[in-house]
This record gives C-alpha cells, structure tokens and sequence, in this order.
C-alpha cells in the first residue's frame, strides 16, 4: 500500500501517465523513498526512460503533496486513491485507471450501476429534450448518469438526472476548484449536493484541450455503458465511444433525422453496432437491470383546427409557412393555433420559426 | 444709396426672414459683408461681381457693406447670391427698392449670371407664408417645390436679368401649378405579391405597420429578409398633406428632393449600411443636416444585420424611438429633427447564421454566439415590440399563383389606424405602441379566460418580465385588425407568437 502523499505527488509530475505511475509504485512505497532515489535508481524502473527520468528528477521537487492535500481539504473535497473502498470499481478494471481521484460531494455514488450520456456541445432542441429526459428515466431508476459537465448535451443529462432527483457525476477535464464552462457554476454547486464531481486532475489545472481525452476515458472507465446523444461527424463524443469499446463496454446512440448533421455521429455508431436507443428501457434491457412499463401519457383534448394542425406537424421541425399553405387558413390564426398547441404540451416551438411534436 | 431686401435663412428644418441691406458710400472700392456669414456666403462676392458684370450691368466701383440681419445667427449656404445682387443693384438704382417690398428672394449665382437651384426652399416658403410676404422669387428649377405652399407668388427666374426685369416690371412670370397630385402613392416600388409564399412574415408585419410596432426579423441568411422590408411602405398607410410637407421639409434642406417633383407622397424606406457614421444616421455636422433617421421619418428605417452596427451607433437610436425626434447640439447651435419612423431590423441568430437551424451545422463556437446576440442591448430590445423568426421559402411557395398584395393589406392597415386614432383622442398618442403602461391598463383589459391564458403562457414559454406589456400592445393591434373592442382569447395566442428572438436568448442559457 503506498503512501497517499506518493500518488498524490506522482499524479502531479506532467507527463507521467497512470501506466508509468504503477511502474514507479512497483519499486516505490513511501514518498521520501521516492524522494531520495537517486537517478540510477529510477532508470532501474523498466516504464521510466532517460528523458521521463529528467522530468521526474526536474519535477519532484517542485510538486508538494502536503499542500495539495492540505488545500484539498480546505476545498471541503477529497483525494481517493485507487485502493480505497471508494473508488469506483469498473474503472480500476480498465487498463490504465488514474491513481487518485479528487472527490467533491458524495463519493458513494461513484459505485452505484452507472451509465455515461455524452455528445455535441452544440446540441439541437431534439437532442437537448432527449438527453434531458433519458438521463431523468435513469435517474428514476437510482442510476447514476455520468457525464462530462460540458455544454450542451452533458449538462442537459446532468440537468435531466437532478430533476429526477437522482444522483449524477460529473467528470471535468480540470481541477477540482476550476469551473468550466464558467456559466455552469450553478450546475455544477447541485451536482455537488445531489452527487459528485469528480478529477484526477491536481488543483488548479486549467481545462487544457489535451485533459478531454483523458477525462473520456474516466467517463466511459466507471460505467456499464456510453449513451452517445448527439454526435456531429468528428465529435470528442465519438473519442468516449471509441474508450467504451477499448474497455469492454457497451455503446449505445440515439437515432436523430438522417438530415441533421448533429446525429452523423450516432448513426455512424449505430451503423457500427452500437444499439439503438429510444429510451432508458433500451439501456436497462441490455444491461439486464430492471424494466419497466412506462405508463401512458394521457391526451389533452384537441379542437378540430388544433388536431388539424397537430397532423401537419411531425417529429421534426416543420416550417411554419407550410402550415399556413396546407391549411389555406389566415396565418393569425395559425399562429394562435400553435400558442394553444404550444401550452397543451404537444408542439415546441423553435427558435427561428420551427414547430415540432414533443 | 441704401438698399434694403428680405431672403431667408435655414435653422434646423425650419427657415428664418433674414434681412439683406446694401449700403454704398464714397471711399476706396471694397465689398464686405457682415453679420456671421459662413465661407459659402462670403465666396458670394466674387461670383456676384462676375454676375453682375456678365449680365451687362455695372458694378459700383465703390465701398460696399453688406449686411445679413438678425446678425446673430450663422447664414450658410450660397442661396443668398441672387439677394446680394439685386441688393447692389437697388442701391445704384437699377432695381426701384419700392418694388422689393414684400418679396423673399433666394438663388445661386454662376459666374455668368444664371440663377442655380438651392436647397430648402420649402421650409422658406412656409416661412415666407406664415410671415405675412407677398411671394418669393426663387430660382426656377425650385419654382414647383415652392408653389406648394398655396396663398404667396412663386416666382421663378432663369438669371439675374430676368428677376431685375420683374422688379422693374417688364417681366411677368407664368403661373406655377405644382403637381400634388401627380405623385400619387400607388406608384410604390415593388409589391408584397411579389413575394411569394411568406404568409406568416407579411401577417407579421401587417400587424406591426398597423400598431405602428418596430419590429426585428430573426432568421438564417437568404430567407428574404430584405427583399419583404423593401416593401413595407407599400402597405403603410399614405400621407397626410401634413405629414408629406414635413418630410419633402427634411428632403428639401438635405437636398435630395430629386428633379421637380414638389411634394414626397410615398413613405421613405431608408437602409443605412452598418458602417453608418453617427453623423450619418442622426445627423449633424458642422453645417447641420439631417441624418438617415430624420429621412425615414414617416416612414420605414431598416437596419439590415443589427448586431454589424457599431454598439455608440445603436444606442444613438434609443432617443429618436422614444421621443420621435432628434436634438443634436453643436458649438454654434441646437438643432431639432423630426425622427418618428419605424425600425425594421433584421439580423442572422449567430455570425454564420445557422445557429439553432435544424438542417445545418452551426460553425460558430458557443461565445461566439453569446457575444453576436448580446450586442443587442436590453434598452433598445425594449423599444422593439416585435420579434419575428424568418424562414428560408420552401420550394413548393414558388409555384404558388395567388399571394396577398399591397393594397388589401394596406386597406386594413388604414383601417386598423383609424380605429386607433379615434381611440387615442385627447391621450397625445397616436398608435398601440406609444401606449404607457398606465395607458396599458386602461386600453388592454383582458377577460377572464384571457388572464388564464396570460398566466398559463408566462409559466410554459418561460416569458420575460419585459414581455408582458408587448404582447398586450401587440394583442391590441391584432384586435383592431379584427375590428374587436376587446381583447380576445385568440388575438393574445397570436400575439404570443412574436418573441422568437427570446427564444434564442433560452437556448444560450443552457
């Protein structure tokens, strides 16, 4: 068992990744052993090069565990290391988990059935509304959706798990005391009280482009399955995919319009195998949890002219204009329709002058 | 040798009597002129002396004094040519100076004696009326735009041997029969019928000329924006006397009333390019003239890609949208334009425009959108009653025969007006969307079933605080298009449909 102060201090030196790090604990216990060794001694370890031995021997002086540690808990978070009780179980498994992670909230969510929702930060109302809803239905299931606390899609199934009173985690791609996105502040202060937000990141790290990669891997790493929601052609979605599958888990998409170019992706997945999901029952079935019989949604009652437009508009966006010239009907009064369509639940309307069935 | 004569000045938009006296004396030969003249005034000595000569008469080889009374005021422009030398012709008695009396005189002299057309004669006819003159002696291609103003003599002149022979009496000009009615407001450019399909978006701004409601269409590049706001006055209400002699005013003083049309019958549309200077768009300068939105007066102004415009440039119109006017200040003077016209805006949700579109991909990153929409600011939001989402056409619209056109909707439009006009009596507005939130209550009171649908539609479309009393004001309109007393259920579902910009504002949110 090695010294907290160790992994932490480890974890801190850059370009030393978790395979190396095991390396260095196979010959290392303490962390004033590790700091007395001498070069020779570190070239011994088979994972660490002459260049990585450079870095390390640069580097170890100028990280301090004490003071992470200490500042950590001065956050109100804590660091779990990979052999705590805490730490999530399927992502030891992988084959290169983080050594430590930075808690802030409940940590025990971490080892609830958990399933990972991911995709476009720049997503379409249809995926904002599905990924908000599934998330919800997991969440009302006591799974922990896992998402990456990004815009867009992320935060919808963040938003979607806290409606629904359940629990979720967020893993940054930053220090634990960094928000990012900034305007996510609020969000990320609920998910704190209602689950976790979780790095391996030390204190401080800025949200670096190179952290995202890594962050996936944790994100697909600690749960059963990757939910991919929305998708453009070459997403950082796409990348957590490609982890679940490195990893031995399941994938699974959302379908969306094959004209949308947000759902190329998905569809790209599903074409590959990945199962096709219309609602949380989808990802509990193949994951052998349990099912559930959703109980039908009672219809309002419609007038003839409301119904009569209701037929026209579909799952899709449809123009307004169209409407106006299928019916033959003064535009005012179309809209008027649309108010009431709009406020008995059955139609969205989108920005730009869209309608759609909800 | 003393001459006395009357001309006019330009302040502002209005025209002030300016009292020309000529005084020759014995002494070495000099010609100056006092009394605040600007540059192109005191330039006039040189043509006025070649005029003179070239018109074979003889100029006095004496000291001249000229002065321009009030002398407190600047005069500028070069319309006070053709009084400085009839003056010096008064005063060598060539012209009788009992024949002036009672006569405004302007013009331009060329070197060669011609009398060149000048800006602003409108206003000083107006002025000459009201000051009780008998007539104004004006250059002849201006001779049409004066003779509007009915009850004074227009006489307009070729040169300056013309107007020295009608004060000597062997000149009788013919009579100048303006040409009101010639312009008659049918003849617009272009025609709502032209645009084909984008039934919702003409319903919109029916409703918006009606109530006169500024109004801001949201939509993806190539949806037609421009080409439907080109054609809102088509379907504005036509001109009152009033109101066209008002604006051929600001016309006249700008200098842009073209060829010899005499009154402005159709309502402007003005559609500054974002690079707009302020200058440019309120007016001003250091010889003050009207801006871009003084020209719209009446009528449309149509700011194509809002968010382009420079921020100072946006804020410059929050004074004009609330008060109808303009007050610029200078060093030398404060002057006032009239600036009562309706913002049409137009704008792409995000710099590529494909923000939130279902069918393509947005390039634009998350702040980016942010920064784009933000750039409208929330006070001049509020002035803007109206947010219409503007959609591409749909290729089937194209085939499509039968489309509403200009004048049935402009029927409606007058008719809608009317109703509110005689509401509006006694209350010193004139449309629903100068109504004051006291008005409000007064003149938008809703039902029961009303105030249900009210409460419902704030808790599910997640409305802003500010919308509610837009929406009843747009309410209001749709109701006087229907020609209901009062609100109904119906026109507040309507009216409900036009913040779709808000919407955009939502999804950033996230």
């Amino acid at each position: 068992m090695a010294e907290l102060e160790l992994l932490v201090a480890l974890n801190m030196i850059p370009y030393l990744g978790p395979v190396r790090i095991r390396g260095l604990l196979n010959c290392f216990n303490t962390y004033s052993d590790f700091m007395n060794a001498t070069r020779e001694r570190l070239l011994s370890v088979p994972e660490v090069t002459p260049k990585i031995c450079d870095i390390i021997l640069e580097f170890r002086k100028k990280v301090n565990p004490f003071d992470e540690i200490e500042r950590i808990q001065k956050l109100g978070a804590k660091i779990i290391t990979i052999e705590d009780e805490e730490y999530p179980r399927l992502l030891a498994e992988i084959y290169d988990p983080p050594v430590v992670l930075y808690v802030l909230g409940e940590a025990s969510v971490l080892n609830m059935e958990s399933i990972a929702i991911v995709g476009t930060r720049k997503p379409t109302s249809y995926g904002q509304k599905i990924a908000e809803q599934i998330a919800g239905e997991l969440a009302e299931f006591n799974i922990n959706v896992v998402s990456g606390m990004a815009r867009g899609i992320d935060s919808f199934a963040h938003k979607g798990a806290l409606k629904a009173g359940g629990p979720t985690t967020a893993v940054l791609g930053c220090g634990i005391d960094v928000v990012y996105p900034p305007e996510n502040h609020e969000l990320m202060k609920k998910i704190i009280k209602n689950g976790c937000v979780i790095t391996s990141f030390p204190a401080n790290s800025k949200p670096l482009p190179s952290n995202f990669p890594a962050r996936n891997r944790i994100i697909s790493g600690m749960t059963r399955g990757t939910l991919v929601v929305e998708a453009a052609e070459k997403s950082g979605s796409l990348i957590t995919a490609d982890f679940a599958l490195e990893q031995g888990r399941d994938v699974f998409a959302v379908p969306g319009s094959v004209f949308s170019p947000y759902s190329r992706g998905t569809h790209k997945l599903i074409k590959q195998g990945a199962k096709l999901v219309e609602c949380a029952n989808d990802i509990l079935e193949e994951l052998n949890l349990r099912k559930n019989d959703s109980a039908e949604i009672k219809e309002p009652e419609l007038t003839f002219e409301e119904s009569e437009v209701l037929d026209m508009i579909d799952y899709t966006p449809v123009n307004i204009e169209f409407i106006v010239q299928k019916t033959k009907k003064p535009p005012g009064e179309i809209n008027a329709v649309i108010t009431r369509l709009q406020l008995k639940n059955m139609i969205t309307l989108l920005p730009g002058g869209y309608v759609m069935k909800i | 040798m003393l001459a006395s004569l009357k001309s006019c000045a330009i302040y502002g938009i209005e025209s002030l009597i300016v009292d020309v006296e000529v005084y020759i004396s014995n002494g070495l030969p000099a010609f100056e002129i006092v009394g605040l003249p600007d540059t192109a005034v005191r330039e006039s000595r040189e043509r006025v002396r070649a005029a003179i000569k070239n018109q074979d008469f003889d100029f006095p080889i004496k000291r001249i004094t000229l002065n321009l009374a009030p002398a407190d005021i600047k005069k500028e422009g070069p319309h006070f040519d053709l009084p400085i030398a009839l003056g010096i012709l008064a005063a060598t008695e060539r012209v009788p100076v009992n024949a002036l009396q009672g006569y405004s005189i302007v013009g331009e002299l060329s070197l060669d004696g011609k009398v060149r057309p000048v800006n602003g004669i409108l206003p000083m006819a107006i002025e000459v009326k009201q000051k009780g003159l008998k007539g104004i002696v004006v250059p002849l291609e201006n001779a049409e735009e004066a003779a509007v103003i009915k009850g004074i003599d227009v006489i307009g002149v070729k040169n300056l041997k013309e107007a020295v022979e009608f004060f000597n009496g062997k000149y009788k000009p013919g009579k100048i029969t303006p040409d009101i009615d010639a312009a008659k407001a049918a003849d617009f450019e272009g025609d709502f019928s032209e645009v084909k399909g984008q039934e919702v978006l003409k319903r919109a701004l029916e409703i918006a000329a009606s109530g006169h409601h500024n109004l801001i269409m949201v939509g993806s590049p190539g949806s037609g924006k421009t080409m439907i706001a080109k054609r809102i006055p088509t379907i504005l209400p036509s001109m009152t006397f009033e109101e066209s002699l008002e604006l051929t005013k600001i016309y006249s003083i700008a200098g842009l009333l073209a060829g010899k049309s005499s009154l402005i019958k159709t309502r402007p549309f003005r559609a500054p390019h974002h690079g707009i200077t302020p200058v440019g768009l309120v007016g001003g300068g250091r010889i003050p003239r009207p801006g871009e939105i003084s020209l719209a007066h009446h009528g449309v102004l149509f700011l194509d890609e809002l968010p382009e415009f420079s921020k100072e440039i946006l804020e410059l119109l929050r004074e004009p949208l609330e008060e109808g006017k303009i007050t610029i200040s200078r060093m030398n003077a404060t002057v006032t334009y009239p600036a009562s016209f309706m913002l049409v805006a137009a704008m792409n949700p995000c710099p590529c425009g494909y923000f939130q579109d279902p069918f393509h991909e947005c390039s634009c990153p998350p702040h980016k959108v942010h920064s784009y929409l933000s750039k409208i600011s929330g006070p001049l939001l509020d002035r803007i009653d109206m947010q219409v989402g503007v959609l591409p056409v749909v290729f089937s619209d194209l085939e499509k025969v039968n489309s509403t056109d200009s004048a049935t909707i402009r029927k409606r439009v007058e008719l809608a007006r009317n109703i509110q006009l005689e509401r509006y009596k006694g209350e010193n507005i004139f449309y629903n969307s100068q109504l004051t939130p006291a008005m409000i209550n007064k003149y938008c009171k809703l039902g029961k079933a009303e105030k249900l649908l009210m409460k419902e539609a704030f808790e599910k479309l997640k409305l802003s605080a500010r919308a509610h009393n837009k929406i009843l004001k747009v309410a209001r309109t749709i109701a006087d298009l229907d020609q209901s007393e009062n609100i109904k259920e119906i026109h507040l579902a309507e009216a409900l449909q036009f913040r779709n910009l808000d919407k955009y504002f939502q999804y950033l949110k996230v």
